[in-house]
């Protein structure tokens, strides 16, 4: 039994946070927030491009530092926990995963070093409209490799140079890995509850893709493993998020004084204290098993994914709501940092598919298991 | 990151398994909480018998006393392989884990010759005896008292909840000795013979229908006080050393769980309900949570490290969590699943069972509350409730 990560591993972990605190400060989130003209901090992702992360789970054939997916999900709490504004997930967790996965030789060839050095920014485009995603809900279209229809929002998507695009082709559905800054692409930013990441409305009007993978038709299919892949990282990011919103809380509730005496000393504060560090450790142990899924690539990835998400998505909006509760009027306040925690969790919880929809594909992949 | 044991925890999981295989029948799936038949009280004492035989009764302890003189980590594996047999130790679970070794801690040489084996070898069992009707969450509030009469102590109050005191032998008993100083510094450990004149002891009817806790009186009841464990007034510290050594929590679940319930929401064709499998999946993470957050606790044990705060969720989950599954269950048969009629409920009862055992899972060891107290402060580092009873006489209340 050694359900825990390697020193190696921990060691990573602590020049990460000693690196990220001192070069991604409440100030280099702001800057962004503050600031409808920019898109991510440029000044924090040209440090993470130099310590070479996007390449962490990038084969050093590819490019990459070749270390793995357990070193991706360590790097990904400590993201997290500061809230880096930058578009990393989408370009190591969405689009790197998913030319890994269903990439052809020559893709990763081409893709994956340019990752890894920064050169290019990659991104997922799959959303249309409101609701969940459905092979039937998929409007654009990619036909002989022209693609035609609009995406929002995505996620990264002004700053990104590339996109996996998801789009029907024939009875069914494909993923096309589509360069932006072509004539048949437009694109508009948005606003959103969420502003230190950007989004965008990406317009496709016969834009030219290549296929991801040479087959055709498995759009959906390939797409749940990314998605299976990334649930699993981005679990990492909120669990950061969630483990930082604790920390703030309970400072906060042993120096603020009311009644004369500290506000933590109150059962009512002491226990939603204590409710959030349940949360927390429950989604803790459910990403340490998904991050055991996905680096050993266990058949239980489906549910362990699921499952971490799940926990994740829970933990961070539970401790991010509360983070501000316990910090009471000036939790509420611009100048404070709790609503970025509170911003960044519900991005979090809905960009790779709301927790309901992660809930319905956990209990499937547990009646699929069943039923054998 | 991996599950599998070391070549040395394989080793004794093996050894282990082999010597349950001999002694005992694997639990079946739906036995939960039943299979308490007449003879369990003589088949728990047999049982603990072979296993201090062949030095399976007490990993950790050292040889001398009868122990393994093993470790932390290979006390977890025995309790998982011992857990997937059908295993009479409850009688035990108590005294072998918490009583005894506050007697070894700090009894006299005497004590330990005279106690340590006989409860090993299953011949002594013994109850703790802390709680009363006016001290539960505040234990150190007891009233119980203890008067010296010469080289005797006169014992007269009333505990409450003590599991087991029916069939015990021996009791670790904590009573108040002093009410002029501040309630925890009055206090004193003893041992205390269960059988003796003056001790009187009640099965409560609980709430669920079953009695498995007692009330025990104590009226007149002369203690040597050779048989006290500590100094007197010392008796809290002793009793944080029992508390402390309730056994690493990583035995089978209280009751149904997740897959419990899915398997009776499949039979009965209630799956589609989307309501249903969204609390579905809230179950799977939340027991997930909790036995995966167990593995991490076992990897610290593994490492020869101390384990984190992390198992402290544990109850806090458990109990919660298992009426939330019963109560569902219930709701999903409708008005029929009111019956606990074995003849008639589904699952043999087990949801309407736990469903009334519950509540009692919430209190017992610790209330949601007192445990969340406990992460804030022991954890969290958050300040101590207010004690306005803190620093004056226990006699000024």
């Amino acid at each position: 039994m050694n359900f825990d990560f390697s020193d190696d591993q921990k060691f990573l972990r602590d020049e990460a946070r000693k690196f990220l605190e001192a070069q991604c400060t409440s100030a280099h989130v702001r800057a962004v927030l503050d600031d409808d003209n920019v898109s991510h901090n440029d000044e924090v992702w040209q440090k993470i491009v130099e310590m070479g992360w996007l390449g962490a789970a990038i084969p050093e054939e590819f490019g990459g530092l070749g270390l793995g997916m357990l070193e991706l999900c360590v790097i990904a709490e400590e993201l997290g926990r500061v809230l880096a504004p930058v578009p990393f997930g989408s370009s190591a967790y969405f689009f790197a995963e998913a030319i890994k996965l269903a990439g052809t030789e020559e893709q990763k060839a081409e893709f994956l070093p340019k990752v890894a050095d920064g050169s290019i920014v990659g991104c997922l485009a799959t959303t249309e409209g409101p609701g969940a995603l459905s092979a039937a809900s998929v409007q654009t279209t990619a036909k002989d490799s022209a693609l035609t229809g609009t995406k929002v929002p995505v996620t990264d998507g002004d700053v990104a140079t590339h996109a996996v695009v998801l789009a029907k082709e024939g009875s069914g559905t494909g993923l096309y890995i589509v360069a932006l800054d072509q004539d048949g692409v437009s694109r508009k930013s948005l606003k959103t509850i969420e502003p230190t990441r950007s989004h965008a409305e990406i317009k496709l009007d016969g834009a030219t893709g290549a296929r991801l993978g040479l087959e055709s038709g498995n759009g959906m299919t390939v797409l749940e493993q990314v998605m299976n892949r990334a649930a699993v990282l981005l679990a990492f990011e909120q669990l950061g998020g969630a483990s930082r919103c604790l920390e703030m809380a309970t400072e906060y509730a042993k120096e603020r004084h009311a009644f004369g005496r500290p506000i933590g000393g109150n059962q009512a504060i002491k226990h939603k204290l204590a409710d959030i560090y349940v949360k927390n450790e429950v989604a803790r142990s459910n990403a340490y098993y998904g991050a055991w899924a996905l680096s050993t690539d266990a058949a239980e990835l489906p549910e362990a994914a699921a499952a971490a998400r799940v926990a994740a998505s829970e933990a961070f909006w539970f401790a991010s709501k509360e983070n501000i509760q316990t910090h009471g009027g000036m939790g509420f306040t611009w100048e404070v940092d709790c609503h970025l925690y509170y911003r960044r969790a519900k991005l979090l919880a809905v960009q790779a598919g709301s927790p309901a929809v992660w809930k319905e594909k956990l209990v499937s992949a547990l009646e699929a298991k069943n039923a054998a | 990151m991996d599950f599998t044991d070391s070549t040395e925890e394989a080793t004794f999981r093996a050894e282990a398994n082999a010597f349950l295989s001999q002694h005992l029948e694997p639990k079946k799936a739906a036995a939960i909480r039943s299979g308490r038949r007449d003879d369990y009280l003589q088949r728990a004492k047999d049982w603990q018998k072979v296993k201090a035989e062949n030095q399976f009764a007490q990993i950790t302890w050292p040889k001398e006393i009868g122990g393994r003189g093993g470790s932390p980590m290979q006390q977890v594996i025995w309790n998982q392989e011992e857990s997937k047999f059908d295993a009479p130790i409850g009688p035990f679970a108590i005294g072998l884990g918490m009583c005894v070794p506050t007697v070894i801690a700090f009894g006299s040489d005497e004590h330990k010759q005279r106690y340590v084996q006989k409860a090993l070898f299953g011949e002594e069992i013994w109850c703790q005896l802390f709680s009363e009707p006016a001290a539960g969450s505040d234990v150190a509030g007891l009233k119980t008292k203890a008067v010296k009469d010469g080289d005797d102590w006169v014992v007269n109050g009333q505990k409450v909840w003590t599991s087991g005191a029916h069939y015990s032998d021996y009791g670790i008993l904590l009573v108040r000795t002093d009410p002029d100083v501040p309630k925890h510094k009055g206090l004193t450990m003893f041992i205390v013979d269960m059988k003796q004149e003056g001790v009187d002891v009640r099965p409560i009817h609980q709430a669920s229908g079953g009695s498995e806790f007692n009330e025990v009186y104590f009226t007149d009841v002369r203690i040597p006080d050779a048989h006290r464990l500590g100094e007197p007034g010392m008796g809290w510290k002793v009793a944080l050393v029992t508390l402390m050594n309730e056994r690493l929590a990583v035995g089978g679940s209280p009751g149904p769980d997740w897959a419990e319930i899915m398997d009776y929401a499949r039979s009965s064709g209630s799956m589609s309900d989307q309501a249903f499998r969204a609390k579905l999946a809230d179950w799977y993470v939340a027991a997930q949570g909790y036995k995966l957050t167990k593995f991490r606790t076992q990897t610290a044990l593994s490492k020869g490290e101390t384990p984190g705060p992390e198992n402290s969720i544990g109850k806090v989950i458990t109990a919660n969590h298992l009426q939330d599954i019963c109560n569902s269950a219930i709701e999903m048969q409708d008005h029929y699943g009111i019956i606990s009629d074995k003849d008639h409920a589904p699952a043999d009862a087990i949801f309407q069972e736990s469903f009334m055992w519950a509540p009692g899972l919430r209190i017992a060891g610790g209330t949601d509350e007192i445990l969340k107290n406990i992460i804030a402060e022991r954890v969290l580092g958050l300040p101590q409730d207010v004690r306005v009873d803190k620093d004056k006489p226990f006699s000024a209340f």
